[in-house]
């Protein structure tokens, strides 16, 4: 798919006014997470892994947002919502059981574990959960779709959009203190947000982001 | 600022620094009492600690678990939820309406709910008062409801989103205004104008947000209330005859005792019943000020479901305050519903992680997601701030589960019922209608939000069907106050804040006039007829 906003990079305004100082150092520890799991067991953590693939599939060429690291440190600082469905148990234990339980659902179809599976069967799994009609007793009574709407999509998706290459890619203008924004109307594009390729004219929109500063 | 020691007896110790107990706190002290606030929630100081992005903010939210089921669990621990000095007005939308005066008596005049004890003319001079206290900016004339005074400051620059909501609701004949806001349109002592930064419900960074961090809070430091931040209250002590005596909470892991004459809880409609609940005693075993067996029910929140779509143009809806147009067409028209209660929408402005969250909840995620993700810049909507009825069945209890501190944490149990759906239904069809005749295409409902939580503690004039009376004062126990938007009977379809604010302006000049004439300490003895 080509880039609706070419060449835009929400982090090349880092040193303008649409950033403080504050934001700057929040931002720079989200672009350098741990890449490694510190809380998650290997098999869960390599079963996190596909499923963050699956659900926010990233090209291999386009630079990487770590979902699963900063989902795997989430757990480990345990960082709750405020609120919990009845039907879930807590934060870390509901992770704990809906990986293991998509594990041995992957086993127990493909007779391989959810990891080693290729795209088109993840998908299915997910799907499947989804849906809620994964029932496997490693579930342990936790309704699969349930899991997948507030845990799986919840947590992973807003990781995702947390990350400046995620705004990239959807023109999202990013940070914007102390400048703020001043074309409010239909159309207009302050010089500092993403310029959109419009089909035809994603060479004048290349140009367009070399103003942003 | 003014602090106390735990054995001074203070006049009022105040549990909670939001809407209801900031603004009490600073019209109490600026009226002579003795006052200590306490917080949860940390003292922040926007323009060193707040950054422009959404998932860093969070550190305003209350993220300690509740536990939440019925037919509609609730999504909590976000726009409905504040853990600040300040309270959900650190990171609430700005939105400043009044009640429709017919809400006030809705039992009365409009057939359902519960009637307010308070009269809606006196309740139209304290919406002035808090008006110009945040100098709220706003249109010149309100379309709907009686004369008002005009807004302090000028009404804002609507965006793209609000175009929108004005198109459709040209098109569709009704009125629409520039929404009511508090957040300054031109400077104003240490507040500059808005920047339109976007990133309202994350917390402001530049302090135009008039919210009761940078208004009362100040205010009342100033005419000498302590403010004490980080102080999670856990109960609240009753003496042998009958009165509160003060508080318990803890605070850098001390637990501690403020002694206090009266006590006020102010923490929303969760805490405010959990506390009073955690707080029972062999007297009070129900929990404190539950003679009626209401503490705690009737919760109420608002429908705020949406429809979307997106247009050719350009919208960019992440720039200026998310909600800058509003229709309360719904709420002032009474002809063509099929449901009772009213209902506002305004324009949307949601910035990726809230925007991927509502297209997970209807069900994209993978590739369908990233691609819808890709029309973030032209996408646009309408969102109600919708009137959910009381009803009993609707509650904050305590669950079997503890917190880190070994109290009981929250339970709350929520069911839309078949009137709150209806209103749904109409709402999200006349959206719909509105956003394709303003030209958007690829129209679609979120139809399973929620915002706002009031009414676990209703005022009321009968004490056996109400928990406090007009004046916020607990019927059971005379230095015992609620003043937050538990005290609602009904909520109205318009955001709370306005209307809790003015409450806790008329409760201190209550309290004042009682002081007054002695009957601050105890309540007069009913003459019987």
């Amino acid at each position: 798919m080509k880039a609706r906003y070419p060449g835009y990079n929400v982090l090349d305004k880092r040193g303008t006014v649409s950033w403080d100082d504050v934001t700057r150092e929040v931002i720079k520890q989200r672009m350098a997470p741990p890449s490694e799991s510190r809380f998650l067991d290997p098999l869960a953590w390599q079963t996190l892994q596909a499923v963050c693939e699956s659900v926010m599939p990233q090209s291999p060429e386009a630079a990487q947002i770590p979902v699963a690291a900063m989902l795997d440190e989430r757990l480990r600082t345990n960082a709750g919502d405020g609120y919990r469905d009845m039907r879930l148990p807590p934060l870390r234990q509901a992770w704990r059981i809906g990986l293991a339980a998509l594990n041995e659902e992957s086993i127990a179809t493909f007779r391989q574990p959810y990891y080693s599976l290729a795209a088109p069967q993840r998908h299915l799994l997910l799907e499947r959960m989804q849906r809620g009609e994964l029932v496997h007793p490693a579930w342990h009574g936790l309704p699969s779709d349930i899991f997948f709407s507030n845990r799986v999509l919840k947590d992973i998706c807003a990781i995702y959009y947390s990350h400046p290459y995620a705004w990239n890619q959807i023109g999202f203008g990013g940070p914007a203190n102390p400048r703020g924004y001043v074309r409010m109307y239909f159309d207009r594009r302050d010089p500092w947000e993403a310029a959109e390729a419009k089909p035809g004219h994603e060479v004048r929109a290349r140009r367009g982001k070399h103003r942003v500063r | 600022m003014r602090e106390f020691e735990h054995d001074d007896d203070v006049d009022f110790a105040i549990v909670g620094t939001g809407a209801g107990g900031g603004t009490l706190a600073c019209r109490l002290s600026e009226l002579g009492f003795r006052v200590v606030a306490f917080d949860a929630g940390a003292w922040w100081r926007p323009l060193e600690e707040f950054a422009s992005d959404e998932s860093h903010q969070k550190k305003l939210f209350w993220t300690d678990e509740r536990l939440c089921d019925g037919e509609t669990p609730l999504v909590l621990g976000t726009n409905n939820s504040g853990k600040a000095i300040g309270g959900s007005t650190v990171h609430f939308a700005m939105v400043s309406l009044r009640f429709r005066p017919e809400w006030f008596k809705s039992r009365s005049l409009l057939g359902y709910g519960a009637d307010w004890p308070l009269d809606w003319r006196e309740m139209w001079h304290y919406y002035t008062q808090v008006e110009q206290a945040l100098k709220i900016s706003g249109p010149l004339k309100y379309p709907w409801g009686p004369k008002r005074p005009r807004y302090p400051y000028r009404e804002h620059e609507l965006n793209a989103a609000a175009w929108v909501l004005a198109r459709g609701a040209e098109a569709l004949g009704i009125d629409w205004t520039s929404t009511p806001l508090a957040t300054v349109s031109a400077p104003r002592g240490h507040s500059p104008p808005c920047v339109y930064r976007g990133f309202c419900v994350s917390g402001c960074a530049t302090n135009a947000k008039q919210s009761a961090l940078v208004t009362w809070i100040p205010r009342a430091v100033a005419a000498g209330a302590e403010i004490r931040d980080l102080a999670m209250v856990t109960r609240i002590a009753v003496g042998n005859n009958d009165r509160v005596t003060g508080l318990e909470y803890i605070r850098e892991g001390q637990r501690q005792f403020q002694r206090a004459r009266h006590v006020v809880v102010a923490g929303y409609a969760i805490e405010t019943p959990r506390l009073l609940l955690l707080s029972a005693t062999s007297r009070f075993p129900d929990g404190l000020g539950n003679s009626s067996g209401l503490l705690g029910k009737n919760l109420m929140v608002q429908s705020n479901q949406a429809v979307w779509g997106v247009m050719p143009e350009e919208i960019r809806a992440y720039k200026g305050p998310p909600s800058l147009a509003i229709t309360e067409h719904w709420n002032y028209t009474d002809i063509g519903k099929d449901f009772f209660g009213g209902y506002s929408y305004m324009s949307q402005g949601p910035l990726p992680i809230v925007w991927a969250g509502a297209l997970n909840r209807r069900g994209l995620w993978g590739q369908a997601l990233l691609d819808e993700m890709q029309h973030y810049n032209h996408q646009v909507g309408l969102k109600i701030v919708g009137e959910t009825l009381p009803q009993e069945r609707n509650r904050v209890t305590l669950a079997d589960e503890k917190d880190a501190n070994g109290l009981p944490i929250a339970r709350v149990t929520y069911s839309f019922c078949d009137n709150d759906k209806r209103l749904i239904r109409h709402a999200l069809d006349f959206m719909g209608r509105a956003l394709d005749a303003a030209g958007v295409g690829d129209i679609w409902e979120e139809t399973n939000d929620t915002c706002h939580l009031n009414g676990t503690a209703r005022m009321g004039d009968d004490p056996r069907c109400s928990v406090v009376d007009g004046d916020c004062r607990s019927w059971d126990i005379p230095n015992l106050w609620i003043c937050d938007g538990s005290v609602f009977p009904t909520v109205g379809g318009v955001n709370p804040s306005l209307t809790i604010q003015a409450i806790a302006l008329r409760t201190a000049d209550r309290i004042a006039a009682l002081a007054g004439r002695g009957e601050l300490d105890r309540r007069p003895q009913k003459k019987m007829s």
